[in-house]
């Protein structure tokens, strides 16, 4: 281990060299502990959220699937997972839509108050949620779109556009215009260079956008409280409620559940960052 | 109905660009091209002649003038309906599509039958010697196969002009040379009209029929190549093509198209430019190629004197750098034979050339 170290290190190089290590697993630790401290408590047989004796002495007895049952039978979670996804994916749908489309505008060279409208659309990612949440509620009840699916999946809309436009903005940043003016003097279409030639390309930014937009939808509360109604109560509505009225270690199941999600998102935006850099290396 | 000769195939009518309104970045261009011409852009960057081929692929809008294809206006015909092609320095292949499906694209977007994309891409993976290269992405492809991909392209759908914008500049010197030569035998091969741009006049004059010299937003001389290096019409001309001496001097007199002229060395004959008068201070270009160190074999009608400062050995030639007593260098080359001079610094000598090898400009 140390034979890697500089031969010219003193004593102080060496200890800085494992006080930096040390350190980053601390705040690593620090990170990660409190979540991950919830997984294997979600597998307690108890109704109680602290390792009980069997738990610590690995006692298979200890722990078991009951919550992870619960989920599945209980019509309140099931209808709330059901919410999450159909929110969630509507939501994710829209906002890359319209978050490609503002992207693509403001990329151009002869878009006009370029920061000014970039700002604007940015600002949900800024502004506090709770004045967002208020802003929406008192809005779109002028409109009866409170207590509605519709209500729900615009507000989201709107909360995921941002990370639509900033993933989508920094792919675009790679593009060559030349491709596009090339498309067009071989005599296609505007449109038709960009489904056929842009669209492509940035293709891992519009997607990763997506599933962040996705997620954004899946883990918000805030706007949920405001606006839905029992018909709309989505997993984290529902596990908001369930800290107040039954604790149990359903929440620890479903939060369990929530960061296997999160995981497989993750790794699946790294796998589409890692495609586009290949295709982007062999561009150029 | 005007018949085709009355017209040139392809015209530019007084076309001037402004960005921001008050500035022109292209005043007042005017050029005929014929059917089949290769006529080269060249000048400085910030010249104008990439906007003029802007505007000819419709990219840029002509603040005013007009650009005619076969005597119709193409200014309001939208870029891809011009069926223009048109070949870019960083080549512009699509990364994502196979060397075969981007050479099919310009063909399936005119929705030409399947089997005969299939012949025509080809037939032109053949034309530029890549034939077993069509399954492969431009990223496996060498720049200057890119190159030649993005020029078959271009060509493919059989426009019948092609624009090019400085489609060398990203290769090395040796491809850049194997490319030109592509170029032109496609050229020869096919008979298309070139539109080039390029700040590289080596480039300029081994391959144009005609070379539009720009500077400042304005043609400076359009001339064949060879015209163009011998007889510049201005001093712009004669220093942005190949290598020049710039000796000052006045005018003392002029017969017809010759003007005598007093240098520091001694008084010489030259061809008189446009607007020269007598006593007027001018600068008097010589090529270091036409100058003679004596004594020569080579006639000569100028005679002048110099002290020697240096010389370079540069292989195939050796090049000598003199200075007059104001203190004015001039440089020559002499081909590296036996006939190459020996001088110490400050020795003096004698330059010789003929008095049409040197043209006197206003200054």
């Amino acid at each position: 281990m140390m034979k890697h170290l500089p031969a010219y290190y003193t004593i102080w190089h060496i200890l800085g060299y494992y006080g930096l290590r040390l350190t980053a697993y601390l705040v690593l630790g620090f990170l990660m502990l409190p979540i991950l401290i919830i997984v294997p408590l979600s597998f307690n047989v108890e109704p109680y959220f602290s390792f009980t004796q069997g738990m610590l002495r690995l006692d298979p007895d200890a722990y078991s699937l009951r919550w992870y049952e619960a989920i599945f039978t209980d019509q309140r979670w099931t209808l709330s997972i059901r919410n999450s996804f159909f929110v969630g994916a509507l939501a994710a749908i829209l906002a890359t839509v319209l978050g490609t489309i503002a992207a693509v505008g403001l990329s151009s060279p002869v878009m006009p108050a370029k920061r000014l409208i970039t700002a604007l659309l940015l600002s949900p990612m800024i502004v506090p949620l709770i004045i967002i949440a208020a802003g929406m509620f008192f809005f779109y009840t002028g409109f009866g779109l409170v207590g509605s699916f519709t209500g729900l999946v615009m507000a989201h809309a709107v909360l995921g556009v941002p990370f639509v436009i900033i993933t989508v903005t920094a792919t675009l940043t790679g593009f060559d215009r030349s491709l596009f003016h090339a498309g067009v003097s071989m005599g296609a279409s505007p449109l038709k260079v960009f489904w056929d030639v842009v669209i492509p390309l940035i293709r891992p930014g519009v997607i990763s956008g997506g599933l962040f937009a996705f997620v954004t939808s899946f883990d918000e509360v805030v706007v949920v409280l405001f606006l839905a109604g029992p018909e709309q109560r989505t997993i984290p509505r529902q596990m908001f409620s369930g800290l107040r009225e039954q604790i149990n270690p359903t929440i620890l199941a479903v939060a369990t559940l929530l960061i296997v999600i999160s995981v497989a998102l993750l790794v699946t935006l790294e796998i589409l960052r890692r495609r586009s850099e290949r295709l982007r290396g062999e561009a150029f | 109905m005007p018949s085709e000769a009355e017209h040139a195939f392809l015209q530019f009518d007084q076309v001037k660009k402004s960005y921001d309104q008050k500035t022109l970045v292209v005043k007042g261009f005017d050029l005929d091209v014929d059917r089949g011409e290769f006529i080269t852009l060249l000048g400085p960057s910030g010249s104008g002649k990439s906007t003029v081929l802007m505007m000819l692929a419709g990219f840029e809008g002509v603040t005013s003038g007009d650009i005619r294809v076969e005597n119709k206006s193409i200014t309001r015909t939208a870029p891809y309906k011009r069926n223009i092609g048109m070949v870019f320095q960083n080549y512009a292949l699509f990364p994502h599509m196979t060397i075969a499906e981007n050479l099919a694209y310009p063909l399936q977007v005119r929705k030409m039958a399947k089997p005969d994309v299939k012949d025509r891409v080809n037939e032109y993976l053949r034309l530029i010697e890549m034939p077993e290269f069509g399954g492969r992405y431009p990223g496996q492809l060498s720049g200057g196969q890119r190159q030649r991909v993005a020029l078959a392209r271009a060509l493919i759908f059989e426009p019948s002009l092609i624009l090019m914008d400085e489609p060398l500049g990203a290769l090395d010197k040796k491809l850049r040379e194997q490319m030109q030569y592509e170029i032109t035998r496609l050229h020869e091969q096919l008979g298309f009209t070139v539109i080039y741009v390029t700040h590289d006049q080596t480039e300029a004059l081994s391959m144009s029929s005609r070379i539009a010299v720009f500077n400042d937003g304005v043609v400076q001389q359009c001339a064949a190549p060879a015209e163009l290096y011998e007889r510049p019409k201005n001093a712009f001309v004669a220093d942005f093509i190949g290598e020049n001496n710039f000796i000052p001097g006045t005018v003392s007199a002029i017969d017809g198209a010759e003007a005598k002229v007093a240098i520091p060395g001694g008084e010489i004959i030259a061809v008189a430019g446009d607007g020269l008068v007598v006593g007027q201070k001018c600068v008097v270009s010589v090529r270091p190629e036409k100058l003679f160190i004596q004594p020569t074999s080579h006639a000569y009608d100028n005679e002048v004197t110099a002290a020697h400062v240096t010389h370079h050995y540069v292989g195939d030639f050796i090049r000598y750098y003199f200075r007059f007593a104001d203190g004015t260098e001039i440089n020559l080359k002499v081909l590296n034979d036996l006939a190459a001079p020996n001088f110490s610094a400050g020795q003096e000598g004698k330059l010789a050339w003929l008095k049409k090898d040197c043209i006197a400009f206003p200054a």
